[in-house]
């Protein structure tokens, strides 16, 4: 399980860097931004991501739980 | 595959996949009563599809259970019933969300609906059943047993009844073959999203499944 603790900062990194790109894109032109475009379907759309990758953290922390459990009990 | 995390990875990307490109993908304009819901298919007809795969692995741990008696066996069966349970009732409750709105009411007694509430009713009887017992041997054999009959009765409530009569769901009386498989059916473009999604939100259950599972088997070597 040694792969989450090399693939959670990876994605924050990822995250970051396209946060920052995102915020920069607003300070020029907060009229066409991404966020607001096509309806604001991409607020629909970035809901349900947090949501959905909020679940898969608690997920992987369970499974991570549980496999601790087992080796200590093996 | 209980302890293996290359799937679980998989079921993150397929979902990610899904919940991006399903809200972004060209869908069919036609004539204006679907519009946008139509990419409700992303996530409600998933569910159902993995309710039916977890329920058929789950019939199929209660019939190796009935061969070979074992725990595991039994914890597996009931692990998978209880997650096929969870995505019946997500589906029934996304499809009274969406029918509001595009049938004008949550419930309007669809032979689909009505077949699937009953479906679902069956296997809440099997939890109360097992809950029933203490005697975890008696629980285990009869819930078996009871798991077999639950899952030939998805075959009527479900896929049979529905199709005979007229049925506001795609796949009523007069039309012809299987709604979502058949070919013309489906927009090819939404069936990029469409198969990632029946996969991604199954491994995702089987996934939460085998976390129960696990627990259950440390529960019961090291009481």
């Amino acid at each position: 399980m040694n792969i989450w603790k090399r693939i959670f900062p990876t994605l924050l990194v990822i995250f970051t860097t396209l946060a920052s790109i995102n915020s920069n894109a607003q300070g020029v032109n907060n009229q066409t931004d991404i966020m607001r475009s096509n309806g604001k379907i991409y607020v629909v759309m970035a809901v349900v991501l947090i949501i959905l990758f909020g679940l898969f953290a608690y997920l992987v922390s369970v499974d991570r739980k549980i496999s601790k459990i087992e080796k200590e009990k093996e | 595959m209980l302890r293996a995390f290359w799937w679980k990875i998989l079921a993150i990307c397929l979902l990610t996949y899904t919940c991006t490109y399903g809200f972004l993908v060209k869908i069919p304009k036609l004539d204006d009563r679907l519009q946008e819901s139509i990419r409700n298919f992303f996530f409600h007809v998933p569910m159902w599809f993995g309710m039916m795969i977890l329920l058929l692995v789950s019939v199929i741990y209660s019939i190796k259970h009935l061969n070979n008696p074992t725990h595991k066996n039994d914890s597996y069966a009931s692990s998978y019933a209880a997650m096929g349970t969870v995505f019946g009732s997500l589906g029934l409750i996304t499809g009274a969300l969406w029918a509001n709105y595009q049938w004008g009411q949550p419930w309007s007694g669809d032979p689909k609906q009505n077949g699937a509430a009953i479906a679902l009713l069956i296997y809440l009887a099997y939890f109360v059943l097992r809950g029933s017992m203490d005697d975890e041997e008696k629980r285990a054999r009869i819930g078996a047993v009871y798991n077999i009959f639950a899952f030939f009765m998805l075959f009527p409530t479900l896929w049979i009844l529905p199709r005979l009569t007229q049925s506001l769901h795609p796949g009523g009386q007069g039309s012809a073959g299987n709604p979502g498989i058949n070919g013309k059916d489906l927009a090819p473009s939404m069936k990029l999203v469409f198969w990632p999604a029946v996969f991604g939100w199954t491994l995702l259950g089987v996934w939460i499944t085998t976390l129960r599972i696990r627990v259950q088997l440390l529960n019961n070597k090291y009481v």
